[in-house]
């Protein structure tokens, strides 16, 4: 019993940074352009995630504005990087995958940079508290499991409810789904694809950029060159594996944190397991899934990673 | 900005000019349309109407010239600005969202239903209701496109373009996927709705421009070449006018033949794509020297019966006997050395490698022959002979034999396929829609082609929606419905009238 409970209270708030990045990957995706250079903005966004409060108090305790600053200055940096990664696809229509892997190098190796410069060697900072919810989280099983986390993990949860009523409810939603459907359909009733495509890579740029200063404020409360050890990458499989649909990207993210959660407890545990097996397990569980969930690719964007060109004849 | 609702009584184009790359794919191009009146635009491929129409549209700038609407000068710097001076076009590929409802892809263009965080799809109802009641158009708002039969989208098209507001409907080759009777259907349906506005509509099927239009353009090359009224001219000074030279297409007059089978299927089961029986339960048999027509509703299992018989799709049941072999489920290399051609679908993505030259597209399926290699090295001048040869016989129009495949026109394309299939001497062809998107030229050029390769003998599989092109050529006719042969009918039996009740699905042709 408790052994479950610490394996879905833990797997929990490790869901969250991949379920923010990869919702903000979806709304890439839905719109036509796929973003491989997730990782890149998230590193970028832990990085400045952590810079606010850590230039605020070199390591003490600082007041809660500056962890909502730092959380902020992620989430702008990365709808601009977002943005940028649109000035080369969608303007200039570089290829998508090679330039997703140079923002990803780029995102990276520029946080990693600025860290050294500005920070130095690890550091640590005391990042954003749980906040159990009073009463819910006294309730047994179900408090620990469900009320007793950060604030993030209750906003990103709320999230995905909200996303998916924004692609499947408001207009905006539309013109994101047409664009990465039939970008020729949505620009013959008007609909101006590019600029969707724009504010699309924008929006899921910013999620990027909060999941890493997730990463760095609430996770790990500290900045590494590894902090983000493949999340971006894991992010857009299981937008793949979600079928480009909120609920059932959320399922994704969970069942591979519950996979890492288990992984971690097993070891902990001192169960006789070898561990390099144990570490493996998320990872050949996403490999296994992806593997079995080719359903009718005709419901996702069918136009994903090709850029538009009005003039192009066809 | 208010959008304007009056009626268009006038549209004007004045001297139009549109240059691509190395194409002028319209030269000073002039052309008028009144109140009620149907324009119809005839030209062959390549002769610049659809570039025209979208320049209409406001999805091409023009380089030169104007538009005027009401007699007022009109600048489209996108779609949006046509819609809102009440344009609107039906493509002929259909411009539909397929994964989403025949609701959403009209609320995707019908603004008045937005608001930022909600889209009223109540309203968006409301007014396909009103459009359907008016003009007596019934689709279901609430089925997924790509549910929907071709001429089913197509109405949902003209909902669309009618519930946004058009007030002046542009329909580019309305009709190149209906059955006989749906063509039938929207002609009526057009006349009707020309009391309400005005069209213009993109043709090359002559019998349909004398039917519904007022006055007919023809544009050759960019050019307008004729401009007059429809019913002073009939459909060969159409037709000639149009290719700027008379134009008869052959027609097959052979006796019958009487060889033995050369293609026999029996029972046969294959899936699509999607999973789903294609194919289910087709027997069909095609003799040495005869051609039999395959005519069908595309999306019936042609593609699949084709791609099966190629070796290209495995086969779920059932057998298919060449000369008395089961090839089923062999491979592509063993069905083409056992003297199999084929001419595919998708002649641009199946029938060459685009970005080959031509003469490398013309050895695809002999690279390894000692014809063309020897000791592992490509014999090139031999290639080279092969392919000036070829390029001769065949009137390929292109500057040289190492031009990319894929930079020709696509009647060339299907010049280049079908002088591969041709020149390998096969025992047997299968001609999947061969002159689909061809101007009368090219298609009498390959017709003429594959009744020789009739008269040599070789049996051909013509598997086509153009009814005439089955009717010209064919020795039997079969229908395919739903996967399955639904009526064989013999030439001298057949007209399209019978071929279109079959290919509708209804059996029982004395009950109509």
């Amino acid at each position: 019993m408790d052994f479950t409970v610490n394996i879905l209270a833990l797997g929990i708030p490790f869901s969250v940074a991949l379920l923010l990045a990869s919702l903000g990957e979806m709304f890439n995706q839905r719109a036509g352009v796929f973003n491989l250079g997730c990782e890149g903005i998230m590193a970028m966004g832990a990085f400045l995630g952590m810079l606010v409060p850590y230039g605020a108090g070199h390591g003490a305790p600082v007041p809660g504005t500056f962890n909502v600053l730092g959380l902020l200055l992620a989430m702008a940096v990365g709808a601009l990087l977002g943005l940028l990664f649109g000035l080369a696809v969608v303007t200039f229509r570089a290829p998508q995958g090679i330039a997703g892997i140079g923002l990803q190098m780029f995102g990276v190796g520029t946080a990693g940079t600025l860290f050294r410069h500005f920070v130095g060697g690890t550091q640590s900072v005391p990042g954003i508290d749980r906040l159990p919810i009073p009463v819910l989280s006294d309730i047994p099983f179900i408090g620990p499991v469900l009320f007793s986390h950060n604030p993030l993990v209750y906003l990103t949860f709320l999230l995905v409810p909200a996303a998916w009523y924004i692609l499947f409810r408001t207009p905006w939603g539309l013109r994101v789904r047409a664009s990465g459907a039939n970008p020729r359909a949505a620009d013959s009733v008007g609909i101006r694809v590019n600029l969707v495509r724009f504010q699309a890579l924008a929006v899921g740029g910013a999620l990027a950029g909060l999941a890493g200063a997730y990463l760095s404020l609430c996770q790990v409360k500290m900045f590494s060159d590894e902090i983000i050890a493949g999340r971006g990458f894991i992010a857009v499989a299981l937008v793949y594996f979600g079928h480009w649909r909120p609920l059932k990207i959320t399922g994704g993210a969970l069942l591979f944190s519950f996979a890492q959660a288990l992984q971690l407890a097993i070891q902990g545990q001192g169960i006789d397991f070898p561990y390099e097996f144990a570490v493996m397990l998320p990872y050949a569980l996403v490999i296994v899934v992806l593997a079995f969930s080719r359903e009718s690719l005709l419901l996702g964007p069918t136009a994903l990673g090709k850029p538009f060109n009005r003039e192009m004849r066809t | 900005m208010e959008p304007n609702t009056g009626k268009i009584t006038s549209l004007r184009v004045e001297h139009i000019t549109k240059r691509f790359p190395g194409v002028l794919a319209c030269s000073d191009i002039s052309l008028s349309v009144g109140e009620g009146e149907v324009l119809a635009l005839v030209g062959e491929n390549g002769a610049g109407k659809t570039t025209l129409m979208n320049i209409l549209m406001g999805l091409y700038r023009p380089d030169e010239g104007r538009i005027l609407i009401n007699g007022e000068e009109t600048v489209f710097r996108s779609p949006g600005d046509a819609f809102a001076a009440g344009l609107g076009m039906v493509h002929q590929q259909y411009m539909l969202v397929a994964n989403m409802t025949v609701l959403e892809n009209i609320a995707l263009g019908y603004t008045r239903a937005w608001s930022p965080l909600a889209l009223d799809l109540d309203m968006v109802r409301a007014r396909i209701d009103e459009i359907s009641r008016k003009y007596g158009l019934a689709v279901d708002p609430d089925a997924y496109v790509w549910q929907l039969s071709v001429g089913e989208q197509q109405r949902v098209e003209l909902v669309k373009t009618l519930c946004l507001g058009a007030r002046f409907l542009i329909l580019d080759e309305p009709t190149s996927a209906l059955t006989p009777q749906e063509t039938d259907e929207l002609i009526l349906l057009l006349r009707k709705m020309t009391r309400e506005l005005s069209i213009i509509f993109i043709s090359h099927k002559l019998q349909e421009v004398k039917n519904l239009s007022d006055k007919v353009v023809i544009l050759r090359r960019g050019e307008v070449v004729f401009e007059g009224s429809t019913a002073d001219h009939s459909s060969d000074d159409i037709a000639a006018l149009m290719t700027g030279r008379e134009i008869h297409l052959p027609r097959n007059e052979a006796p019958e033949c009487e060889g033995k089978p050369a293609l026999d299927i029996r029972g046969l089961k294959v899936r699509s794509d999607r999973g789903f029986l294609a194919v289910d339960g087709l027997d069909l048999s095609v003799c040495a020297g005869e051609i039999v027509g395959l005519a069908g509703v595309s999306g019936n299992g042609q593609r699949e019966l084709a791609e099966a018989i190629n070796g290209l799709r495995e086969v779920e049941e059932g057998e298919i006997l060449f000369f008395g072999r089961n090839i089923a489920d062999h491979s592509p290399r063993d069905v083409i050395d056992a003297g199999m051609g084929y001419i595919p679908e998708e002649r641009n993505t199946e029938g060459i490698v685009p970005s080959f030259s031509m003469k490398e597209n013309f050895i695809l399926k002999d690279a390894g022959s000692p014809r063309f290699s020897a000791r592992s090295f490509l014999k090139l001048e031999e290639i080279d002979r092969n392919a000036d040869r070829l390029r001769t016989e065949f009137d390929i129009r292109s500057p040289d034999t190492d031009a990319a495949a894929g930079s020709l026109s696509g009647g060339n394309i299907q010049k280049v396929i079908l002088a591969r299939e041709i020149s390998r001497m096969p025992r047997f062809l299968v001609a999947v829609y061969p002159t689909r998107g061809l101007d009368m030229g090219a298609a009498e050029f390959i017709h003429r082609r594959l009744l020789e390769k009739r008269m040599e003998g070789i049996g051909i599989l013509l598997i086509s929606e153009e009814l005439e092109e089955i009717l010209d050529l064919s020795d039997r006719i079969a229908v395919i419905f739903k996967g399955r042969i639904i009526g064989t009918l013999d030439r001298r039996t057949a007209d399209s009238r019978k071929i279109g009740i079959l290919m509708a699905g209804v059996r029982n042709d004395e009950a109509v």
